[in-house]
C-alpha cells in the first residue's frame, strides 16, 4: 500500500503524519483520504501538489502510484 | 499651447516637427518620429536608457527638450550600423551576449560609441565609470564590460 | 538522463535569433506601440497610506473637452472574491481589481484611484487633478511587527488569521500562519555543543526592470479587442483582464512585446484591465505608460521581513537542530512568498530536526509581486549568516561544515519529499577549489560565502513547430523572452532536427495563436517550454519518417533519421530534411510538430557565492572587490546566458545587500521612489562577477536541464552581509549594508 505523508500544516486536519491509502489512483487516494478525515476537503488536496516518490507534480489529476509509493502534498510553488 | 517649429538633423538627415514647448527630445523622438530605438527607463537622467548624442555630445534626451534640438546634429541608434551591416560595437554586444532583456541595449550602446570615440584605448576602471549613467538590471555588468573592452581593441586594430 | 551524452549544437554559444533587433533599437517593447487614432491614460494616485474613500466625483475631469473617459473601480462592474489562475499562482480576483483601481479603500500611497485618458499624455495627467476624491484618513500600518500586535490597525475587516487548528474570531492583518517540521526539535538542540541564534532584518526591495509597465489596449465591441504589453506571461493577463471585464477568453487578443526585464514583478496586472475599460469607454485605443516613480511606488517590490534562525551542532560539525521563524509583509494584499521562505529556509542541510514558523502580513504598502526565488533570499538569508557564524564558533572552515552537511540525494526536506540528484556538494566542492577561495584575502577587506536552493517549476508549455519547403522552421513558443530563451529553444530544436539552429526561426505567439502557456517565470522556460519544443522537434521528426517511408513505400519504423537526413534502411536512399518538406505537398501536406505539455520534474538549482569586500571605516562605503557565482544548471543550453543568469542574479542580491530599500516617512509616504535614492547597482560599482556552471544533470529532462534563472539571487544577501561584518569585525543583523548603517555599526558594535 502507498503511503501518504501529511505536512505539520495538513496535520491540523488530519491528526497524524502518516496514513496508508489502498487506491492507486490519484483521485482515488483523494477520495479515501477525504472520507477517513472529517476536517480534510476534496478542494483543499485538489489545489496541491503532489510529490510522489520525489518527483514534484503540479497537477496530479490522472497520476498513478505505485505499491511502494510515498505521496507528499505540497504547496504549489510559483516563481519569478 | 502653441507648437513649435524645430528643424535639426537627425543621424545626418533633416528633420522638421512641430513640438510642445515641455514636450522632451524623447518625446518627440518616440511619439512623433517614431523612432522608438531610444527607451525611457526613467525620465529624470538615471537611467541612461534615452542615451544619445547632441552636437557630439552624450546627453539624456529625456532631460532636452525638443525644442533644444534647433539647428542642432542628434545622433540615435537608429544611426548606428548600417544597411552593409552592424557596427561592431553591436557586433560585440551580440558575440558577448551583453544583453538579455536588451532595454538597456541602445543607451548602452550610444554611450560605448560616445567613450570608444573620446578614449579609444579605455581601462576596465575607465569603462564603468563611463557607463555608470547607463543602468542594466539584468546582466551585472560583466558582459557588457568585456563587450566594450573587446570592441575597443577591435576597432583600434582597424583604425 | 544521467550519462553525459555529446551533442551536436547544444552547449554553444550562438548569436540569439532576436539580436539584431536589439542592439539595432527595432525592437519593440511595451511602451513601442502606438495605433491610429489613439489617446493616452494616466493614473489618480493616493496621496494616503492607509484611508477610507468617501467619495470620488469625476465630473470636472470628465467635462474636460480633451477627456475622453474616466474609469473607477465601479467600471469593473461586479466582481466576486474567487479565486483565478493568473500569473503567479492563484491569485484572488476581488484583491487584484481592488489593487487595479481602489474600491472603497486606500491602502497605501500611490494605490490607484481613477484613471483618465485623453488627447495627449500631459492633458490626462493635468485631468487627474480634476478628480476629486474625498478621504477619512486612517493610521497607517507600516511595519511587520507592529501590524501583529494587538490592537493594530485592521486594513481588512474580513481577514481571520488561516494556519491555526482554530480560526480566530477577530480579524487580524496575519493572513496566514504556517509551521513546517520535522524530527525533534528540542532534543537536537539537546544534542549541540554549540548553538547559534540571531535575528535579522531584511528591507523592502524592487525588481528594478528598466523598462516601466506599459501597454496599449485597444476595445472592439466586435470581439477583437487586443492588449499589446510587457509581461512574463501574457495568457494570465489575458485571463485576469477578461475577468475583470467580464469578456470571453477567445474575444480578448494579448500580445507580449520584448520585455524589458521583469524577475517576477511582470507576472501581475496593474494596467491592462484599466487601459482596455478607458478604451472600452471612449472607443479609442488607449496607451498607458507608468513614471518610474509609479513603478516603484505601486508595483513590485518583495517583501521586507523579519526573521529569526538558530541551529546547533555537534564539535565535529555535525548539525543537529535547525529552526526558524519569519514574518514577511504582503504589502496590501494577503500573499507575501512567506511559504516558499518556510520551505527553502534550511534546505541546504542534511538535518534531521527542524522547525520554521512563517507569518504572512499585511501592511500598508504596495502588494508584493514574485522577486526571484521569491521568498527565499530573505530566509536563507538569516540561515546562511548564523551557518557562518557557527563556522565561527566551531574554528571550522565555512565550507567544509556545509560540507559536511550538505542536502544531497536523498535528504529528507522539510516540505515532504526526499531530494533527487542534486548539486550542492558540487557547487561547494567548486567553491573551495576555485582561484576566488584559494586567494589570500587583502588586508582591510572581508570574505563571505552562502548557498541558496531554488526549486524551479515545471508546468504548462505549449509550441508548435511549422516546416517550410525549403527545410527552414518556425517554432512558435508562448513564453515572454526575458533574457535570451529563444536562443535556447532554437538550440533544442536544432539538436532534435539536426540542422543549424539558424534554419529555425523562434517566435514569441499572442494569445490567439497557440494554447496557454504558462508566464515566464520559476525558471521554468528552458525547461518546460524547452521540453515542448523538443517535443514538437521530435514530432517533426515522426513525421519526416513518414513522408519519406511513403516515398520509399516502406514502414516509418525503415526509416532512419541522422544528422538531418532520412535514410531508408531496406534500400540505402537517403533525403535531407529539407527534401523531404519540398514533397510534403506529395505526401499529405505540411509538416508541422506539437509539444503541449504540463511539464513534471522540475530539477532544484543550488548556488555558492562567495563575496570579498572592503569597507571604508570612515565613511561606512562598502566596495565588492570581488565575487565569484557558482550555480548547478544541470545542463547549460546557451552558457553565456546561463553565465548572464549566474551574474545578474548575483547583482541583484548585490544591491539588495548593500544600498537598495524603500525608505517611508511615519506616514507612509514612499520617499524614494527613483533611480537616484533608490540606488541599483552601477557598472562603476561592481567588478566582474566570476560564473562558475556546475553541471548535475535534471534526470527528468531530455537534456538534463535544471533551470537557472532564480537561485543566483539568494546567496548574494549572506555572501555580503557576512563579508562585511567580516571586515569590520561586527555582526551583520540587518539589510541593507548602506554606508549609515555600516558606519554605526563600526562606532556602536
Ligand atoms: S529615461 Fe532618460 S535617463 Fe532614464
Ligand atoms: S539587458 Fe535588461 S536592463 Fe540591461
Amino acid at each position: 500500500m502507498a503511503v501518504v505523508v501529511f505536512s505539520s500544516e495538513l496535520q491540523l486536519f488530519t491528526g497524524e503524519e502518516r496514513t496508508e491509502v489502498g487506491a492507486c489512483r490519484f483521485k482515488e487516494i483523494v477520495a479515501e483520504l477525504v472520507e477517513k478525515y472529517e476536517a480534510l476537503t476534496e478542494d483543499k488536496l485538489m489545489e496541491m501538489a503532489v510529490a510522489i516518490d520525489g518527483e514534484i507534480i503540479h497537477t496530479p489529476f490522472l497520476e498513478t502510484v505505485g505499491d511502494q509509493s510515498e505521496l507528499h502534498f505540497l504547496h504549489r510553488i510559483s516563481g519569478g | 499651447m502653441s507648437k513649435t517649429h524645430v528643424t535639426t538633423s537627425i543621424n545626418g538627415e533633416p528633420v522638421e516637427f512641430l513640438c510642445d514647448p515641455g514636450d522632451t527630445l524623447l518625446d518627440v523622438l518616440r511619439n512623433d518620429l517614431q523612432m522608438t530605438g531610444t527607451k525611457e527607463g526613467c525620465g529624470s537622467g538615471d537611467c541612461g536608457a534615452c542615451s544619445v548624442t547632441m552636437n557630439g555630445r552624450l546627453v539624456c534626451s529625456c532631460l532636452v527638450l525638443g525644442v533644444e534640438a534647433e539647428g542642432a546634429e542628434i545622433g540615435t541608434i537608429e544611426g548606428i550600423g548600417s544597411n552593409d551591416g552592424l557596427h561592431v560595437i553591436q557586433e560585440k554586444f551580440l558575440e558577448h551576449a551583453a544583453l538579455q532583456c536588451g532595454v538597456c541595449t541602445p543607451g548602452l550602446i550610444v554611450s560605448t560609441k560616445a567613450l570608444l570615440e573620446e578614449n579609444p584605448n579605455p581601462t576596465e576602471e575607465e569603462a564603468r565609470y563611463y557607463l555608470a549613467g547607463n543602468l542594466c538590471r539584468c546582466t551585472g555588468y560583466d558582459k557588457i564590460i568585456r563587450a566594450v573592452l573587446d570592441a575597443a581593441e577591435t576597432m583600434r586594430e582597424g583604425a | 538522463m544521467s550519462e553525459a551524452r555529446e551533442f551536436k549544437y547544444i552547449g554553444q554559444r550562438t548569436i540569439r535569433p532576436d539580436g539584431f533587433d536589439k542592439v539595432t533599437g527595432r525592437a519593440q517593447y511595451g511602451a513601442d506601440l502606438n495605433l491610429p487614432g489613439m489617446i493616452w491614460g494616466r493614473t489618480l494616485r493616493s496621496p494616503h497610506a492607509h484611508a477610507k474613500i468617501l467619495s470620488i466625483d469625476t465630473s470636472k475631469a470628465e467635462a474636460h473637452p480633451d477627456v475622453f473617459a474616466v474609469v473607477t473601480f465601479k467600471d469593473f462592474g461586479s466582481v466576486e472574491g474567487e479565486s483565478i489562475n493568473a500569473g503567479e499562482g492563484a491569485a484572488d480576483v476581488l484583491d487584484l481589481a481592488r489593487n487595479c483601481l481602489a474600491d472603497d479603500k486606500v491602502l497605501y500611497h500611490g494605490h490607484a484611484i481613477a484613471a483618465v485618458a485623453a488627447r495627449t499624455e500631459r492633458v490626462a495627467d493635468d485631468a487627474l487633478a480634476l478628480i476629486e476624491v474625498k478621504y477619512e484618513v486612517l493610521s497607517p500600518v507600516l511595519d511587520v511587527e507592529d501590524a501583529m500586535k494587538d490592537g493594530a490597525p485592521i486594513l481588512h475587516e474580513d481577514m481571520f488569521t488561516q494556519g491555526y487548528e482554530e480560526t480566530p474570531s477577530s480579524p487580524s492583518n496575519i493572513a496566514t500562519r504556517l509551521e513546517m517540521k520535522m524530527g525533534d526539535i528540542e532534543a537536537g538542540f539537546a544534542e549541540a555543543d554549540v548553538i547559534v541564534e540571531r535575528e535579522f532584518r531584511t528591507p523592502t526591495a524592487h525588481q528594478g526592470y528598466i523598462e516601466p509597465h506599459a501597454c496599449t489596449a485597444r476595445y472592439d465591441e466586435d470581439g477583437q479587442s487586443l492588449v499589446w504589453c510587457c509581461t512574463q506571461g501574457h495568457f494570465d493577463v489575458r485571463t485576469s483582464t477578461a475577468k475583470l471585464l467580464h469578456i470571453d477568453l477567445s474575444k480578448l487578443k494579448v500580445v507580449a512585446s520584448e520585455i524589458g526585464g521583469g524577475f517576477g514583478g511582470k507576472t501581475v496586472v496593474y494596467q491592462e484591465p484599466v487601459a482596455l475599460a478607458l478604451s472600452r469607454k471612449s472607443g479609442r485605443p488607449v496607451k498607458m505608460v507608468m513614471n518610474r516613480d509609479e513603478v516603484f511606488m505601486a508595483t513590485g517590490p518583495t517583501s521586507a521581513a523579519k526573521l529569526k534562525a538558530k541551529v546547533g551542532a555537534k564539535k565535529d560539525g555535525t548539525i543537529t537542530a535547525m529552526q526558524g521563524w519569519m514574518a514577511y509583509e504582503a504589502g496590501a494584499f494577503k500573499g507575501s512568498p512567506m511559504m516558499p521562505g518556510v520551505m527553502t529556509m534550511f534546505t541546504p542541510y542534511d538535518c534531521g530536526n527542524v522547525q520554521v514558523e512563517g507569518f504572512d502580513v499585511v501592511v500598508n504598502k504596495c502588494k508584493v509581486a514574485a522577486y526571484r526565488a521569491p521568498g527565499a533570499p530573505q530566509a536563507e538569508f538569516a540561515a546562511e549568516m548564523v551557518v557562518n557564524e557557527l563556522a565561527e564558533e566551531l574554528g571550522m572552515d565555512p565550507i567544509e561544515l556545509r560540507l559536511k552537511n550538505a542536502a544531497k540525494e536523498g535528504t529528507q526536506t522539510i516540505y515532504g519529499p526526499k531530494l533527487k540528484t542534486v548539486g550542492l556538494v558540487e557547487c561547494l566542492e567548486a567553491a573551495r577549489d576555485s582561484d576566488h577561495y584559494k586567494s589570500t584575502l587583502a588586508e582591510g577587506c572581508g570574505r563571505g560565502i552562502a548557498a541558496g536552493f531554488w526549486f524551479n517549476i515545471g508546468g504548462q508549455s505549449s509550441v508548435s513547430i511549422n516546416m517550410n519547403t525549403d527545410g527552414t522552421g518556425t517554432i512558435i513558443e508562448g513564453s515572454p523572452d526575458i533574457g535570451g530563451s529563444r536562443a535556447s529553444m532554437q538550440m533544442m530544436a536544432a539538436e532534435v532536427l539536426q540542422i543549424e539552429p539558424s534554419r529555425l526561426k523562434p517566435i514569441v505567439a499572442d494569445t490567439d495563436s497557440l494554447p496557454y502557456s504558462q508566464g515566464t517565470g520559476g525558471s521554468r522556460v528552458t525547461f518546460a517550454t524547452g521540453m515542448a519544443v523538443i517535443e514538437a522537434a521530435e514530432d517533426v521528426v515522426r513525421q519526416l519518417k513518414e513522408r519519406a517511408a511513403a516515398i520509399w513505400n516502406v514502414t516509418a519504423e525503415q526509416v532512419d533519421y541522422v544528422d538531418g537526413v532520412a535514410i531508408n534502411t531496406a534500400g540505402g536512399e537517403k533525403m535531407t530534411l529539407a527534401e523531404v518538406c519540398e514533397a510534403a505537398e506529395k505526401t499529405g501536406g505540411q509538416i508541422s510538430g506539437t509539444g503541449n505539455i504540463n511539464a513534471r520534474g522540475a530539477g532544484p538549482s543550488f548556488a555558492v557565492h562567495l563575496c570579498d569586500t572592503k569597507v571604508d571605516k570612515e565613511t561606512g562605503k562598502v566596495d565588492v572587490v570581488r565575487y565569484t557565482a557558482i550555480q548547478d544548471a544541470g545542463k547549460a543550453i546557451h552558457p553565456s546566458y546561463v553565465e548572464g543568469q549566474l551574474q545578474g542574479g548575483a547583482v541583484q542580491g548585490i544591491g539588495w545587500a548593500l544600498n537598495e530599500e524603500y525608505i517611508y516617512n511615519d506616514d507612509g509616504v514612499m520617499e524614494n521612489p527613483g533611480f537616484l535614492d533608490y540606488r541599483i547597482p552601477l557598472a562603476s560599482d561592481l567588478p566582474m562577477i566570476e560564473a562558475i556552471i556546475v553541471e548535475v544533470p535534471n534526470a527528468f529532462h531530455p537534456y538534463g536541464v535544471r533551470g537557472v534563472g532564480e537561485s543566483g539571487i539568494i546567496p548574494p544577501l549572506a555572501a555580503v552581509g557576512w563579508s562585511v561584518g567580516n571586515a569590520i569585525g561586527r555582526k551583520v543583523e540587518e539589510l541593507p549594508c548602506s554606508p549609515p548603517r555600516v558606519l554605526s555599526l563600526i562606532q556602536n558594535g
